[in-house]
């Protein structure tokens, strides 16, 4: 009798919390509106708009490679399933046509779409909230003038109970801060633009910014490197592993152009980044330099030299073997002939004849994983249209995995000067796994 | 001493274990299929099959190539009779100044050995590696196809039929 009593308050407890907890987690649908007339909207917010979704990158998770604009249908592979980019064309059944202004603000600004479902952070409203209201109207006025793409969203595939949205107030509770983007009074008003660009739209950080279990960008590691799709997003703070330390100008090219000569072609994920910033105002993409160069800050001294005199050795038409080989721990004057006959080629020849990369400045063989040096290898670098020649061939079939293993084992001990890392054979079968199973966008 | 084993052939080779393949088998073996167009990787012509995968020659270290098996056009037939995909590429008159061809041939091999009921578009596809400067796609995506019917009519009806299904699965 007494137990049943317990019980029967246990149970009603956890029903009235679970009950609070539903009405805490809910949100009230907004309205449909009909879908807005093409001449709502004037051409200068709309031209506005388009630059802002293109430093946002709203393609790189809304539009499937080859595929339509915005249609949706993209997969994300996330460590708790797999969740594919909605369709945020204007399409009144399967897109957000009917999303009235108010219900694209809240989905911006809280992640919560209109009929009121929280949406999961893979949507980086974390960032989107800080957003202007000018900057959000823009971005409505763009994305409702593109043309309707009929194209219903794949379901998600996560792990039990991810599924159950309503948890992800809980989420939002312990990780969410919603509010508008809030200047550094002390920076310049250049850094400041360049701040708000990179954190409350192109969301930097979703990338290069670690996450932690519970999948949340952690705010005592701003910066701090992490990863996207199976690469390592580099740190971009005081620790970014660049053998010749960034400076606001390298990082304007780069990121306008997808190349600078002293860091090599952007690569993997990052490719799409550079590929939108090409098409966006010179000015925004200056002032975004600007503020990730004064995150990295200066560069000690001792670093800073140790760029000039790998820069200087370079310039002075001695290659990149002889200038490290004497440095790096059992270095040896003969070049590996896999690596002199399938990467000297172009990562030795005279610079200007083929702007290839001297591996001794390439971040990816200074990075603690050698991920991304074969993802490079193993599906080569493609700037622009992956069917297109590559900047990069690809050495897939062309060496066995084997042979990859120890050559980027010598790109990293003898070129690079850096210890040996860890397992790069097991490193390799996992990116191998991945491509197998579908996940990745970069298997071709 | 390096031996290479190319169209089924043992060869001892005295050359640096750094030289591309492309030289090799043009200047020490005499096959001449094989082109060079770019030395980079970037257009093809020097396209041979390394163990069944299309690679460029140009930039393959012979050092990685012992216990291989590297084939070339050479490989796929002879003059008087000539393979499956050499055929489909004279019947469809696919070359113009005919530089790219040889390598057009080993990509498209090694698309239709891993996949005999390769689409059009998996042929655009695999193919796109591989420049063509006279512009003659549209008959090399003829030849391709001939080739692959060819090959497909040299299995026989009953292979043809499982062909289409391992197709369908893909």
């Amino acid at each position: 009798m007494r137990f049943l009593k317990v019980l029967f308050v246990l149970v009603l407890c956890g029903g009235l919390l679970f009950g609070g907890f539903l009405v805490y987690a809910h949100h009230a649908p907004i309205e449909t509106a009909a879908p807005p007339a093409a001449d709502t909207f004037d051409a200068a917010t709309i031209a506005r708009g388009a630059e802002l979704a293109a430093m946002g990158n709203c393609n790189s998770c809304h539009t499937v490679e080859g595929g339509p604009a915005l249609a949706g249908g993209r997969a994300l592979e996330t460590p708790f399933g797999t969740i594919h980019g909605s369709n945020i064309t204007p399409d009144a059944d399967t897109g957000i046509g009917r999303w009235s202004k108010a219900a694209f603000s809240r989905a911006m600004r809280e992640g919560v779409d209109r009929d009121g479902n929280h949406l999961y952070p893979a949507f980086p409203y974390d960032h989107f909230t800080k957003l202007s209201d000018e900057d959000v109207d823009a971005l409505y006025a763009y994305v409702m003038t593109r043309t309707p793409v009929r194209a219903p969203t794949p379901e998600n595939d996560l792990v039990f109970p991810l599924g159950f949205r309503p948890l992800l107030a809980g989420w939002k509770l312990l990780f969410f801060r919603p509010g508008r983007f809030a200047p550094d009074n002390v920076a310049r008003d250049e850094t400041n633009h360049g701040a708000y660009l990179v954190e409350a739209l192109a969301h930097c950080g979703a990338c290069h910014t670690p996450r932690n279990t519970l999948g949340a960008e952690e705010r005592s590691a701003h910066f701090a490197g992490g990863t996207s799709d199976g690469w390592i997003a580099p740190a971009l703070d005081h620790k970014n592993p660049a053998p010749v330390p960034w400076t606001q100008e390298s990082l304007a090219r780069y990121l306008r152009s997808g190349f600078d000569r002293h860091h090599g072609a952007a690569s993997g994920p990052m490719i799409e980044v550079a590929r939108n910033l090409s098409r966006v105002p010179e000015q925004d993409v200056a002032a975004m330099a600007r503020y990730v160069a004064s995150v990295m800050g200066e560069p000690a001294p001792e670093r800073a030299e140790k760029g000039r005199a790998l820069v200087a050795t370079l310039e002075s038409g001695r290659t990149p073997v002889q200038t490290t080989g004497s440095s790096a721990p059992g270095g040896s004057a003969v070049p590996d002939p896999i690596y002199a006959g399938a990467c000297g080629g172009c990562h030795d020849a005279e610079r200007g004849a083929i702007d290839a990369l001297p591996l001794s400045l390439a971040t990816a063989a200074r990075l603690e994983s050698p991920q991304n040096l074969l993802h490079a290898v193993l599906e080569g670098v493609h700037p622009r249209n992956p069917k297109a020649a590559a900047l990069m061939p690809s050495f897939d079939g062309a060496l066995t995995d084997e042979q990859i293993a120890r050559l980027a084992d010598y790109v990293r001990t003898e070129i690079a000067g850096e210890p040996a890392w860890r397992d790069v054979a097991g490193t390799l079968a996992k990116i191998r796994k991945g491509a197998a199973s579908g996940s990745g966008e970069s298997t071709k | 001493m390096i031996t290479l084993t190319v169209n089924g052939r043992s060869h001892e080779v005295d050359a640096d274990p750094a030289t591309p393949l492309l030289y090799v088998l043009r200047d020490d073996l005499g096959l001449h299929a094989a082109k060079y167009g770019c030395g980079f990787g970037q257009c093809g012509a020097c396209t041979v099959m390394v163990d069944g995968r299309a690679v460029f020659s140009c930039v393959t270290p012979i050092a990685a190539l012992p216990g291989r098996q590297i084939k070339t056009v050479e490989g796929l037939g002879t003059i008087e009779d000539p393979g499956p995909m050499q055929r489909g590429f004279i019947e469809a008159q696919a070359a113009q100044c005919g530089y790219c061809i040889p390598g057009m041939m080993m990509r498209a091999q090694a698309l239709l050995e891993q996949n005999p009921a390769a689409s059009e578009q998996d042929i655009r596809d695999h193919l796109a590696l591989n420049l063509c400067r006279c512009g003659t796609h549209m008959r090399i995506l003829d030849a391709v196809k001939r080739a692959a019917a060819l090959m497909r009519s040299a299995r026989g009806p009953d292979a043809g039929t499982t062909v289409a299904t391992d197709g369908a699965a893909r």
